[in-house]
């Protein structure tokens, strides 16, 4: 067969527009201005590891909430007859196709000093309560903006779960917990792990969300990249930072597959 | 516990939905705050659609939607039939390059894509002036293409092998018979990779904001600039407008879906 | 078959669509002009007739299609240009930022046979340290930095000063500079620096009280600053004289000084033609047509800073003519001092310190 011949223009187009770039970070990671080999650039990103240490704290904490929060939905949405199924799952997937930039500024209608929620508990007397501008109004934004990233890949695995073997267990003795611990949860770890490899991502390296709903304390590791590249001109730094996040991205999405051997894991 | 799961579905719903009722509600709204009702008006619309800027951005990322889409599933499609055949390491390989724009993160994809695009504009073609639809169109069919490929791979491990023999003994070329056997086979897969692309791309903030020049600027990348400053009310009507638009368009898809399945079920049984 | 069909039909139909968009109007030349974000007049606004400058130049000159995009400050649009892959054909960076593009090769020489208006700007607006030949850009507004602030919050008894920004009774409740330069500015006014410093103990005493200050303050910002002040969100905010007084006319609870006794940042904003520039004729055109005192006028009554060309003064509105905001008196001047371009080490440093300040990083320490 001469088809695997047909991969041959893909494999030169991701060559030339994923691997050569990739290449170009690392260039520019460790040389400085004049194009001389260095470590300076890396080093001196080093030293902003507060801030990658949170910037990871708050991803990690935005995919166990989605997890925890999207779970049962996921279950929900599974169990349901098969035209509800259609109109609950289409609702998730619908607000992924509307721009993010918009929801979350609604966001900060909602939640500002000045906004919808305060005013709303300002009739009562009570407020204004600290919504925005803290380490929760951004963890906030993060579940919310990507939660159905982790609901969809939930709900395809406990959808396709096999329902006599959970009768099985219950004829077996299991309680509901038992059945829901033993059975149910361990068949559903691929779908965890590839959930939480949809969420981790875009919250660890997000600039847009943090700006907008974050307060002074909480800059990210993507602010300060975006800030290298379109504020102050350092590109050889905002490469060394990016250079640091991709490895901490695939160090970690190399963790995660660790529990599953799905070929195509980060699959919806 | 059943009834306990309903309750929280719904309410994840409502926090899903919430801030698009206040969108919805700010379109129609006489004032510029979206936390402040000042009166009902149907100004914002009339507005956007006076607004030959704001159409034309929009003009401009459906352009871009459709024409990455089309590429991405052409080439992907492609793709996809090559690595199947592909084995071992190889394989392995390949998909491996196929996960790494899925999995670096978006705003790393974007400033190493534009690092190249200004180094190939410098250094190869001479010119400063490179940034334009060509290099969004070609950022977007980079992350457009791990989709397509996803979503006919599976496609093609449920075809049986024995088809395309069946037809080429038949009398078919190759080609003939991948159009008349094969691609009717894949296409389900298809269409949703070239509709996951168009969406992935309509809605493409990070990349494109990295990608992009004031030659051709798409919707998304405008808004980011507006959120930084006063965004016009009229965005919120061109929000509401596309929320309807896209939701109908998903509904269709589904009923047709849903008649689809319901077909093929009723011939299992037959 | 029908579906395939449908298919091809819909990529053939987005490519001819890609194609026409490509080519729409072949012998128009489009004309790329970056300014700040809020600094043009475009069009009627809040029940005042402002002009649309963009949409006259386009009257005028049929010929010429204006793409105007928008920047938030002098750093992003440095960077813009010294990041490549783009055109632009004019620009309007300030006073600090020109002299650093001249110094970097960056900016054209204007053909002033193209800009007879020149003539038109006052003489003290010539012959500015930025660039000393007047061969590289045309004023095109002046002003300062000050404090705006809401009158319903904030007591009478604790303005006058910078230290405002500092006053820990508005902790949450004050916005403060993004950029750097406009930034250290305030802690250098403060300190009683000058704004031009290079010294690196001077630029860690700013950054330090910049840090100090961090605790207290809701958001750094450029232009979001409209949305917070105006829906009072925040109280307190150093911004730029003109943009003030746009967001007074919104607000009318909001007030603005200058600080009393300490020094203050005067600019001139300035039209350039970047070296990327590709229709550098079209671009001296529409240079020359703000100058033109009605249209300097009418882009001044939206913009509220102050006119380099006094002839324009005249089709103003003689009420934002006569602004004591937007015309301080001579004696208030005297307090103001002009950015000058830092050298390099002395611009990296302090923009490093002042990400830093940003990330909370206490390096010093």
């Amino acid at each position: 067969m001469k088809s695997r011949f047909l991969a041959g223009p893909y494999i030169a187009w991701m060559a030339i527009f994923t691997v050569v770039p990739l290449g170009m970070v690392v260039y520019f990671a460790f040389t400085d201005n004049s194009g001389a080999f260095t470590f300076a650039n890396l080093t001196y990103a080093w030293e902003y590891w507060p801030v990658l240490l949170r910037s990871v704290w708050y991803a990690v904490a935005a995919c166990l909430i989605c997890l925890v929060v999207g779970y049962p939905v996921a279950y929900v949405i599974a169990q349901s007859t098969a035209s509800v199924q259609r109109v609950l799952y289409l609702l998730v997937t619908l607000p992924m196709c509307m721009s993010f930039l918009l929801r979350t500024l609604a966001w900060v209608a909602l939640l500002r000093d000045t906004g919808l929620i305060n005013s709303f508990l300002g009739l009562f007397g009570i407020g204004p309560a600290p919504l925005i501008r803290n380490s929760g109004s951004v963890i906030m934004g993060m579940v919310y903006n990507y939660l159905p990233y982790m609901i969809m890949p939930l709900y395809t695995v406990i959808a396709k779960l096999d329902p006599r073997l959970i009768e099985a267990a219950q004829d077996l003795g299991c309680g509901s917990f038992q059945t829901f611990r033993r059975v149910v949860l361990p068949l559903s770890v691929p779908g965890i792990v590839s959930g939480i490899t949809m969420v981790f991502v875009p919250a660890v390296s997000t600039f847009y969300i943090s700006q907008k709903l974050g307060g002074t304390e909480d800059i990210m590791i993507g602010d300060i990249i975006e800030r290298q590249f379109k504020g102050n001109l350092n590109q050889n730094l905002g490469a060394a930072m990016s250079l640091i996040l991709m490895v901490l991205v695939f160090i970690s999405i190399g963790l995660m597959n660790r529990f599953t051997d799905d070929e195509e894991v980060a699959t919806i | 516990m059943r009834r306990l799961g309903k309750i929280w579905t719904f309410i994840v719903y409502l926090f899903l939905y919430a801030p698009m009722i206040v969108l919805f509600v700010g379109s129609f709204n006489n004032g510029k705050d979206l936390s402040e009702f000042e009166g009902f008006t149907l100004a914002n619309y009339a507005d956007l659609f006076r607004d030959s800027h704001s159409l034309g951005l929009l003009l401009n990322s459906v352009i871009l939607g459709l024409a990455s889409a089309a590429l991405a599933t052409l080439l992907g499609t492609v793709a996809a039939l090559g690595i199947h055949s592909l084995r071992g390491r190889i394989r392995s390989l390949v998909m491996t390059l196929t996960n790494i724009p899925l999995v670096n993160p978006e705003i790393v994809t974007g400033i190493s894509l534009s690092l190249l695009f200004v180094f190939i504009g410098r250094y190869m073609l001479g010119t400063e002036n490179i940034l334009g639809f060509g290099t969004l169109l070609i950022a977007h069919v980079t992350f457009n293409l791990p989709y397509v490929i996803l979503s006919v791979m599976p496609k093609l491990r449920q075809t049986d092998p024995s088809l395309m023999d069946a037809a080429q003994d038949l009398g078919c070329t190759p080609l003939k018979g991948f159009f008349k056997v094969l691609l009717p086979q894949l296409l389900p897969g298809i269409i949703s990779g070239a509709i996951m692309a168009f969406t992935m791309s309509l809605d493409d903030f990070v990349i494109s904001y990295f990608t992009y020049s004031s030659k051709f600027v798409t919707l998304p990348v405008e808004i980011y600039t507006y959120t930084r400053k006063q965004i016009p009310p009229m965005f919120y009507s061109m929000f509401t407008l596309m929320f309807f638009l896209i939701l109908f368009v998903m509904i269709g898809m589904n009923i047709v879906q849903a008649r689809d399945e319901d077909r093929r079920k009723k011939h299992i049984k037959a | 078959m029908k579906k395939v069909v449908s298919v091809v039909l819909v990529f053939v139909l987005a490519f001819s669509l890609a194609a026409l968009s490509g080519c729409g109007s072949s012998d128009q030349v489009t004309l790329n002009v970056y300014n700040w974000g809020i600094n043009i007049a475009d069009g009627p606004e809040g029940g005042v007739d402002y002009i649309d400058v963009v949409e006259k130049f386009m009257e005028k000159y049929p010929d010429i299609h204006v793409n105007y995009t928008t920047y938030e400050d002098n750093e992003s649009l440095y960077t813009r240009l010294k990041n490549g892959g783009v055109s632009y054909d004019v620009i309007i960076p300030s006073d600090y930022m020109i002299a650093r593009m001249i110094r970097e090769d960056m900016l054209l020489p204007l053909d002033f046979e193209n800009i007879p208006n020149y003539e038109l700007v006052d003489e003290q607006f010539k012959n500015q340290p930025y660039d000393p030949e007047n061969q590289y850009s045309v004023p095109y507004t002046w002003g300062t930095v000050g404090i705006i602030y809401n009158t319903k919050y904030v007591d009478e008894a604790d303005i006058g000063g910078w230290d405002l920004l500092w006053n820990e009774r508005y902790a949450g409740k004050i916005l403060m500079f993004s950029n750097p330069r406009d930034a250290f500015a305030i802690a250098q006014a403060r300190l009683g620096y000058s704004f031009n410093t290079e010294d690196p103990d001077e630029l860690q005493a700013a950054a330090d009280l910049l840090m100090e200050q961090k605790p207290l303050v809701q958001q750094y910002v450029m232009d979001q600053i409209y949305d917070a002040m105006g829906n009072e969100e925040a109280w307190i905010a150093p911004y730029y004289a003109g943009d003030c007084m746009l967001m007074m006319q919104d607000n009318p609870d909001l007030a603005f000084y200058l600080p009393e006794e300490e020094s203050f940042n005067t600019f001139i904003d300035a039209m350039c033609i970047p070296s990327c520039a590709e229709n550098k004729a079209e671009a001296e055109l529409f240079i020359n047509f703000i100058c033109e005192p009605e249209i300097s006028g009418g882009n001044m009554d939206y913009i509220g800073y102050g006119t380099p060309v006094s002839a324009a003064k005249e089709y103003m509105d003689p009420e934002m003519a006569a602004s004591e905001i937007a015309y301080p008196d001579a004696e208030t001047l005297e307090r103001g001092e002009a950015f000058g371009a830092l050298s390099d080490e002395a611009q990296k440093l302090m923009d490093n310190l002042f990400d830093e300040v940003k990330a909370g990083l206490d390096m010093a320490g």
